[in-house]
């Protein structure tokens, strides 16, 4: 059973200061999958990117998003006004007792503020200040505007994706936000790790265009070893063969699609013969295929002619399979390959269920509870999980301006009146 | 200063998953020893293209240059028990960090459990990335990241809602478990030094992505919804997608969230007519047209480069981007500034670009600062220099084949 004490985390002493937008929320997320206390900080009203969806039953209401649940889960929540001086005030007094500070804001905007790593440093000289943007903090590009769809394009991530006649394409379900969060994360920790020797903090300047040259991992050394541009094949893969071979990676089967790959290495030569040997029984492996000599299949030097040839039944013995029969037999035969799941047979994987994955945390605002994905590992010291559903807006005002900076209940409703909190 | 000197960790690991984590930590100063064996080589060097000038050799390898650089590479066949496993626990006993990505069990069958190796260094923490996890029905099916991320969902939601799925080109979801298993090693790290208690750490690449997912699993858990593929549409934005540009194969991208961006777009096009259309007047009326605004759009688009037309809507406030080629990345201003790439000269590959985290500490800058290593380069200066083999022991050894 899921623990509600934070304590039990490997972060559970220190605190972060989370300012960030969507482009930064998984960082402070992780943190808080570890123990840390994270806070939220939202402008008064609430954060802009409440509006992303999609939404609780479907309601359009900042206090239902989805979005925002799935990645500010961990947090506690506060509105503050840092545009305004007794709101930088509160801010500086919590930076003093806090370990990191997350910020997403377009480079220069806090130090316009006299909230930038100086001004930070000054108050604090341990802190870890964590800067998350779309290209960097210095650069040509360094106060250029980007959505999920730049980002993916500037790092060459959608040169990859697609069909090669039509538009290059980024994934449906934004991705950069993702990747960006979670290297900030290492980055901060890392930064951690070196204040726990030294007593310095500093800041940690991460890109998202940088974090997205690792998704689509080795292309460009094609590049850079042998002046060679991947682009971007569709349904195919390319660059597995020296004679720039492509094989088929979807394959259409009764309910959907696979992803089978003709691969090379000793898994690929045990899958390929795993495979000719369960259609052979069922009486559909053609003979040239039976008496394939995989274990001098070398894939570096096949032709396509090669592929297209075994392709061919290959396609023909899918077609008649679905995803369930098609997981079940790479399985039992440890073949490499699964089906192309969604978010549906996500759910229906047993193996999450096994682990205990899931993670039902209580939303009593909405009388409900919902299931979660858990904690990103398992560790034997120290939990990793949601310890808290996300934040309303402004929820731990009262928690944290009265009782951790101790303010009398007149003192914060007059801030409230004055946009402050 | 680097951020993690000091810090001693060995990989037994191969491909990406394993060793990508270790190369993070390299390049913020720890002492990483990636051991292969000549009887199991790392996959990269074996048969995983790119190849130096598309000659096969275990030093041309242009990913393995990429996951490796700042390591020492020994080698030491497990297979040779129990000289092997008893060296390969010498080993552990100087290190801080175990990361291997084997798929599981083949560490408790050759003895090197964390059960096992806890036993020659109690404070010991130990990362094992795999596909599916160390537990649970499917723990021992193995396979590759590019697969893993159809299982995963993120093939799914790529490409067109009438089409096929789309690949991710290589092994996806293998790089988002590295910035996870990198922080989780490195929070463990920080656990030990306040408590001097080690760690096991099991991350499962499946679960590792899906935390990028979970907005869209929630809609499905209250809503029922299943998200699917939608090219390059987004329900928040119009325009917003990719546009032709001059030049071959020459592409940009670009996105419109709110009415004032539409009305700047516009200004930069130079108000022609078809925008003061009515199909065109509103967030909704352009979700409704939105295929003929794309064709509107890549007909202006068209008359420039990329560049250009990321230059002129940027100026103006407007979100938009060059679709920057794999070689463009090399050359691309904002990296280079950064910079992103260390060049560094490899005695077979020449010189090879390596790569900086996307993560700069300000005050420990990180490398690369070596180039990666030759297979079996270190096994001297390790065995000898580090773990304090005599010349004895270290020719035994090489002689009977385990350091191999």
């Amino acid at each position: 059973m899921a623990s509600s004490d934070r304590n039990e985390g490997l972060l559970s002493p220190y605190r972060a200061l989370d300012l960030t937008d969507e482009l930064g929320f998984l960082c402070g997320k992780i943190l808080g999958d570890l123990g840390a206390d994270v806070i939220k900080i939202e402008p008064p009203g609430g954060d802009p990117s409440r509006a992303i969806g999609p939404f609780y039953k479907n309601q359009i209401d900042p206090e239902k998003s989805l979005f925002w649940f799935g990645f500010n889960n961990n947090k506690r929540g506060i509105t503050l006004n840092l545009e305004s001086p007794r709101g930088r005030e509160l801010f500086l007094q919590l930076v003093a007792t806090s370990d990191f500070v997350i910020e997403s804001f377009i480079p220069g905007y806090l130090d316009s503020l006299n909230l930038g790593y100086a001004a930070l440093s000054k108050v604090n000289p341990r802190v870890v200040l964590t800067s998350i943007t779309p290209f960097g903090q210095t650069g040509p590009y360094s106060r250029f505007k980007a959505s999920d769809i730049e980002i993916m394009a500037l790092s060459g991530c959608m040169s990859l994706t697609g069909d090669i006649d039509r538009p290059p394409l980024r994934v449906t379900f934004p991705q950069s936000c993702g990747w960006t969060g979670s290297y900030a994360a290492t980055g901060a920790l890392a930064a951690h790790y070196h204040r726990g020797r030294t007593g310095e903090g500093q800041q940690v300047d991460v890109s998202a265009q940088a974090c997205l040259l690792w998704a689509f991992s080795h292309a460009h050394t094609f590049w850079d070893l042998n002046r060679h541009v991947e682009k971007r094949a569709g349904s195919f893969m390319t660059g597995r063969s020296i004679t720039g071979a492509k094989m088929r990676v979807f394959w259409p089967c009764k309910d959907g699609y696979l992803n089978f790959i003709i691969y090379g290495g000793e898994a690929g030569r045990r899958t390929n013969q795993a495979l000719v040997d369960w259609m052979d029984s069922q009486g559909t492996a053609p003979d040239f295929l039976k008496q394939k000599d995989w274990k001098t299949f070398d894939i570096a030097k096949v032709t396509q002619d090669e592929i297209d040839r075994m392709e061919e039944p290959i396609g023909e013995f899918f077609n008649g399979v679905t995803k369930a029969d098609f997981f079940k037999q790479v399985v039992q035969r440890q073949m490499l390959g699964y089906p192309v799941a969604s978010v549906k047979e996500i759910f229906e994987d047993p193996q999450h269920e096994a682990r205990n994955f899931w993670q039902t945390v209580e939303h009593p605002e909405l009388k409900s509870a919902i299931e979660y994905p858990g904690g990103f590992a398992k560790f034997s010291e120290g939990a990793c999980q949601i310890w808290r559903r996300a934040p309303l807006i402004g929820e731990h005002n009262r928690e944290i301006y009265g009782q951790e900076l101790r303010m009398a209940p007149a003192e914060i409703a007059e801030l409230q009146k004055q946009g402050v909190i | 200063m680097e951020s993690l000197k000091g810090v001693r960790i060995v990989e037994f690991a191969a491909f990406a998953a394993g060793p990508a984590v270790g190369k993070h930590l390299a390049d913020h100063g720890a002492t990483v020893v990636h051991i292969e064996s000549r009887v199991r080589l790392d996959g990269f060097r074996a048969h995983y293209p790119p190849y130096k000038d598309n000659i096969h050799g275990l030093n041309r390898s242009g990913l393995f240059a990429l996951c490796n650089n700042d390591k020492l590479d020994i080698t030491l066949n497990l297979k040779k028990t129990p000289h092997a496993t008893a060296l390969a626990k010498r080993i552990v006993a100087w290190s801080d960090v175990v990361i291997e990505n084997f798929s599981p069990g083949t560490m408790a069958r050759l003895g090197l459990d964390y059960q096992n190796l806890k036993q020659v260094k109690p404070d010991l923490i130990m990362l094992s990335s795999s596909n599916l996890g160390q537990t649970g029905p499917h723990a021992h099916h193995a396979g590759f990241g590019s697969q893993l991320s159809s299982l995963a969902g993120f093939t799914h939601l790529t490409g067109y809602p009438d089409g096929s799925p789309q690949i991710l080109y290589g092994p996806y979801i293998d790089y988002i478990a590295v910035a996870y298993g990198a922080t989780a090693i490195l929070a463990a790290l920080d656990y030990k030094r306040r408590t001097g208690k080690g760690n096991y750490i099991d991350t499962a690449q499946y679960e590792t992505g899906l935390q990028f997912l979970a907005p869209i699993l929630l809609d499905y858990r209250v809503n029922g919804k299943v998200a699917s593929r939608n090219a390059n549409r987004d329900p928040y934005a119009s325009p917003h997608g990719a546009y032709p540009c001059k030049g071959d194969d020459s592409w940009c991208v670009l996105s419109v969230h709110s009415e004032s961006e539409w009305q700047a777009l516009c200004r930069v096009m130079g108000n022609p007519a078809w925008t003061a259309d009515k199909k065109f007047s509103s967030h909704q009326s352009r979700k409704t047209n939105e295929d003929e605004l794309d064709l509107k759009i890549g007909e202006w688009t068209a008359a420039f480069t990329a560049t250009e037309v990321m230059d002129k809507l940027q100026s103006a406030g407007v979100k938009a981007a060059v679709v920057n080629t794999m070689k463009d990345v090399y050359t691309d201003p904002q990296l280079s500034q950064r910079p992103q790439w260390v060049e560094l000269e490899h005695p077979e590959i020449g010189k090879m670009h390596y790569q900086r985290p996307p993560f700069l500490l300000t005050k420990t800058p990180p490398g690369p600062t070596k180039r990666d290593p030759l297979l079996a380069e270190h096994n001297e200066y390790f065995y000898r220099g580090l773990l304090g083999l005599t010349q004895e022991e270290y020719s035994q050894l090489v002689d009977a084949q385990v350091i191999y």
